[in-house]
């Protein structure tokens, strides 16, 4: 079962956690990935995210099916947050949930640890002095 | 043959606008489309990766282009 989406509004955590609840679970693991206010010293005031949203979509579909595939995983969900976002705002929320408690945390990092490497979302800093495509040059 | 370009992130400030139509000879996949957009706009030289996907897919640099196709700009994405 998977639940991948992509929202201009606020995420629900608790929309995750319970789309993965499952009667064969043993264990259900959450990323909550926040905005933090200061990058390399530098204060933070907001993020602004965009992605190309159908190919994040199929992107972020892959790397559940292949959590899927690996670690059996019961049910996966996968949110992520667009547009201008403040300090502490949720920017993504991944869900899992696996028979076994290892596979849930395995898997759970794998797919952040993905989904940072190959899906088609974007996001700027804005600081007091200036504005910054993150991670877009060596 | 045309190509329509469409840009995210970065590459929407490199070429200046989220879609444009180019004209281009000698450039017959994905790999030349690169040099091409390299040598055009130097500020590609300058990133960390860049990416085109076609069909909402990464494609490769022996990928053949088409006229019809909409090319997208994946530059070093930072989701998450």
């Amino acid at each position: 079962m998977l639940d991948i989406q992509i929202h201009d509004s606020p995420l629900d955590t608790q929309a995750c956690i319970d789309f993965t609840s499952h009667p064969n679970a043993g264990g259900n693991t959450i990323f909550v990935g926040t905005v933090r206010e200061f990058t390399k010293g530098k204060k933070v005031i907001r993020l602004e995210f965009e992605s190309y949203e159908p190919m994040a979509i199929k992107e972020m579909t892959k790397i559940a099916e292949i959590a899927q595939k690996k670690w059996s995983t019961l049910a996966v969900s996968i949110h992520h947050r667009v547009g201008v976002l403040a300090i502490g705002e949720v920017a993504v929320v991944i869900a899992v949930s696996t028979p076994h408690r290892k596979a849930a945390f395995e898997a759970c990092e794998f797919m952040i640890d993905t989904l940072k490497e190959t899906v088609p979302i974007w996001k700027k800093e804005i600081f007091e002095d200036g504005e910054i495509w993150v991670a877009a040059h060596p | 043959m045309t190509i329509k370009l469409v840009a995210y992130g970065i590459a929407k400030d490199i070429i200046g606008k989220h879609q444009v139509e180019i004209q281009v000879e000698a450039v017959n996949n994905i790999g030349e489309l690169k040099e091409w957009l390299c040598q055009k706009y130097p500020d590609f030289q300058k990133l960390r990766s860049l990416s085109l996907a076609v069909n909402e897919e990464y494609q490769e640099d022996v990928f053949a282009l088409t006229a019809k196709d909409e090319v997208v700009i994946i530059p070093p994405v930072s989701g998450g």
